[in-house]
């Protein structure tokens, strides 16, 4: 039998057209246009709050807003407001602007900001420090100063249970974590308590998570807020090694990274795929009890971002790509310059310089997924 | 006097009882609807009589009924919000406190256009005794067969149910209260979907302000075509306006749509001008979320025309020069009133109010009423002003509820037509923070 396949929608995304299907957010559009070419990774809208596994996420961080210049072929207005990409499904012939919008950039610089001024940035004593989406998306978006002036928002510690550590001060209330309770685990101890911008992730009279799959609210916390209490404070994760392991597991498929710093499972976590969401949570044993080699099967070292942190001082260099989008844009900005000056500044002289040796370049902010 | 739908009987001694309300020839709309009337043809009459939400939006309510998805088998509901909780507005209050059986007319009514078999009317907690007036007032309804089953022997079924809310302004949403009444946390839903489609319990709600669905009676008495008639061009009918502040009599008023601004305030059948020996220095139009507009741009529209009490003529001149008619909170500002402070009462109501959903409300106001406050006890500098415009424009029209937008819209409205009294209190601040202090300021005084 046949099958009927359905009919495919166009949308056009900063000028670049995609087929999607029916039902497609404009994001996971973006998300397509990305995997099929790598060098267009930076055109994808940032989610801080949306996780593709766990459905009815997304649309409470604001950061992925996007304009909609046009709805649909059959009815070309353009939307009033800026729009979610992460829960807005798109229409056959919507034009979507996100990085060639000025609007768009400005207000994600807001959102940015917004998330930080009751952020305790105490990155530096963070554990999630390195793999923080926070980090990166204020590392991409934000500015360097801050206008708040008044003092940060803080909370009392409350204790979940011997896992998982909650640090409610870093929370951004992105509500991963209470859908990942619903969702995966069988019943949800914690929500979200009082309102406002005094809301908070907590238990119920600070009971604790004790739940086979808890483990996970780690791993979809975009932020250091709900960390792993037995990795707490033991390394930084661009000093630990990850190689993806599995093991035999009843509970759940047991696919894992394990993270070594020499020869020793520092911590195990579930496998993130390209946009940092993990698609096969794990469960409580393989993540917190089985910190030996011997009780995993290795098949290799993660595949890490260059971009990202974690591949600093890793790999042996003639394995690495070479930047050549920095070296493009770097070309495409020397032209600039002009050459009746006597002077040349600094920056113009890191310019040239990063041209000359262009391996050497610190260009990290420029693209997300040069692996 | 002005022409009276909602308030005609509203002093009869004992209105509040089915036997004087039917007396004065109440519950003869539900018999008309129900005996002669089809329910498309009772959608009809709304959408004839061009009524307007009265929670806020003023969004055309036969319109919004004829949105309402039917599939087959799927339950329908009407829910009434009378979480009436904008500061300025309680007009909701005095309607349900005085003649709930007008309330409950209209909800038979609407319900019955829109086949819902189940209603609810969401009433704020704090009004814990209009809640018992109105579950009174359901039990004498339904002893007389006007609810439960088989209304009228018309084999038509209603339940009414009361729901007191929990105490959120955020509640007043139409999306949160659906939550709320769902039993949830009160949090407003990303739109799309619309209740038309999927809201309460996942079923095709239509959620409407209790004056909107008070009308009903009249409309269905009168006829859509007379109700039309009232007002001034798409501003049909009578409003409830909540007068408050310095003026001489504070209270509800129910006007024709139409009448001038001037007129409402200083005539003696309505506010009866500013409390005496003061000038108007500033006015909010239509409850706490809408800009603030000074004495000379709230009398006369930027283009000199008179303005009027209707949902266009306030709106004139966009957000410049203009306001909205919002909920109809009429509260009156003489010189004696700070700009600076209200505004500040006003951003500490919403930071106190946001749900903490979505990032840009949930900091933003938080960081606004910081910054008032700072200026408002003399510790301002002159960057906060622009500051706060540029924190206001970044949280308007990026969160997922209007909520964001009343709580941007009086701070940047403050700065644009008062700039110079905040420039004042921050240059100042010896002189603003003192007790009494009062800036006058080179501003026309009306």
């Amino acid at each position: 039998m046949e099958e009927v396949k359905p009919q495919l929608l166009k949308i056009t995304f900063d000028g670049i057209e995609v087929e999607v299907e029916p039902g497609t957010t404009i994001m996971q559009a973006a998300r397509k246009i990305a995997e099929a070419d790598e060098s267009q990774g930076h055109l994808v809208p940032p989610a801080m709050c949306y996780y593709k596994p766990l459905p009815v996420s997304g649309g409470k961080c604001r950061a992925c807003l996007v304009k909609v210049s046009a709805g649909s072929a059959k009815d070309p207005r353009p939307m009033p407001k800026l729009v979610p990409s992460c829960i807005t499904q798109v229409q056959d012939g919507m034009i979507v602007e996100n990085t060639t919008n000025q609007a768009v950039l400005d207000t994600r610089k807001s959102i940015v900001e917004f998330l930080l001024i009751n952020h305790p940035l105490d990155c530096p004593i963070c554990d999630q420090a390195g793999e923080c989406h926070l980090q990166d998306f204020a590392f991409e978006h934000g500015s360097v100063k801050t206008r708040y002036e008044e003092e940060r928002r803080t909370f009392d510690k409350i204790d979940i249970g011997p896992y998982v550590q909650l640090h409610m001060t870093r929370c951004i209330l992105c509500y991963r974590c209470v859908y990942t309770a619903d969702q995966i685990t069988d019943k949800r101890v914690h929500g979200v308590m009082n309102r406002g911008d005094a809301s908070e992730i907590s238990t119920y009279i600070e009971k604790a998570i004790d739940n086979d799959f808890s483990g996970n609210v780690i791993d979809v916390c975009p932020v250091g807020a709900l960390t792993d209490k037995t990795f707490r404070f033991k390394n930084r994760v661009w000093f630990s090694k990850p190689e993806d392991a599995h093991r035999d597991c009843d509970k759940c498929c047991g696919k894992t990274t394990v993270w070594y710093r020499g020869d020793e499972v520092i911590r195990v976590t579930a496998r993130k795929n390209t946009w940092g969401e993990v698609t096969d949570f794990i469960c409580n044993t393989c993540r917190f009890e089985k910190k030996n080699t011997s009780d995993w099967v290795l098949e290799g070292p993660t595949k890490v971002k260059r971009s990202s942190v974690i591949s600093a001082n890793k790999y042996r260099k003639d394995l690495v790509a070479k930047p050549d989008f920095a070296l493009k844009l770097a070309a495409t900005q020397f032209k600039n310059i002009d050459d009746s000056r006597p002077y040349v500044t600094d920056e113009e002289t890191i310019r040239h310089q990063s041209i000359e040796n262009n391996d050497k370049a610190n260009h990290r902010s420029l693209a997300a997924n040069n692996n | 006097m002005a022409r009276k739908i909602l308030t005609e009987h509203i002093n009869v001694p004992g209105i509040e009882t089915f036997d004087v309300y039917r007396k004065q020839g109440g519950y003869t709309a539900v018999e008309k609807a129900i005996k002669t009337m089809t329910p498309e043809e009772v959608v009809e009459e709304a959408k004839k009589s061009g009524v307007r939400g009265r929670g806020g939006a003023g969004f055309p309510m036969g319109m919004k009924w004829g949105f309402l998805a039917k599939p087959e088998g799927v339950p329908r509901y009407l829910v009434c919000n009378a979480d009436e909780s904008e500061p300025g507005t309680f007009k909701d209050h005095h309607l349900m406190k005085s003649i709930p059986h007008l309330l409950i007319e209209g909800m038979i009514i609407s319900s019955f256009a829109l086949g819902a078999n189940k209603s609810f009317i969401y009433v704020r907690g704090e009004l814990m005794y209009v809640i018992r007036i109105l579950e009174k007032a359901i039990a004498e309804a339904k002893a007389q067969g006007f609810l439960g089953k088989n209304i009228l022997g018309s084999g038509y079924d209603l339940e009414l149910v009361v729901q007191p809310g929990g105490g959120a302004y955020i509640c007043g949403e139409e999306t949160a209260l659906l939550e709320s009444l769902e039993g949830k946390r009160g949090n407003p839903r990303n739109k799309p979907p619309f209740p038309a489609v999927k809201g309460l319990y996942q079923s095709p709600t239509v959620v409407n302000n209790v004056e909107s669905i008070s009308n009903m009676p009249w409309i269905i008495n009168n006829g859509g075509d007379a109700y039309a008639q009232i007002g001034i061009g798409r501003s049909t009918g009578t409003k409830l306006i909540s007068a408050s502040g310095h003026i001489q009599k504070p209270g509800v008023y129910e006007i024709e749509l139409g009448v001038s601004v001037e007129e409402f305030l200083n005539s003696d059948e309505y506010c009866g001008g500013i409390r005496k020996g003061h000038h108007l220095k500033a006015l909010v139009a239509g409850g706490s979320s809408v800009p603030i507009l000074p004495a000379n741009l709230i009398m006369k529209t930027a283009n000199g025309e008179d303005r009027l009490m209707t949902y266009e003529s306030l709106s004139d001149g966009g957000f410049a020069t203009g306001t909205m008619l919002g909920s109809g909170g009429f509260i009156v500002f003489d010189e004696t009133a700070c700009i600076v402070r209200n505004t500040w009462n006003f951003s500490r109501f919403y930071h106190h109010e946001s749900c903490g959903q979505c990032s840009p409300c949930r900091e933003g106001t938080g960081w606004m009423e910081k910054v008032l406050h700072r200026i408002e006890h003399g510790h301002g500098s002159m960057h906060d002003i622009d500051l706060l415009v540029d924190i206001s424009k970044k949280i308007e029209g990026n969160t997922i509820c209007p909520l964001g937008d009343a709580a941007a819209w009086p701070v940047a409205s403050a700065i644009r037509h008062f700039r110079d009294e905040f420039v004042w209190h921050i240059t100042n601040p010896q002189e603003a923070t003192a007790p009494g202090a009062v800036y006058m300021g080179d501003m026309a005084l009306v």
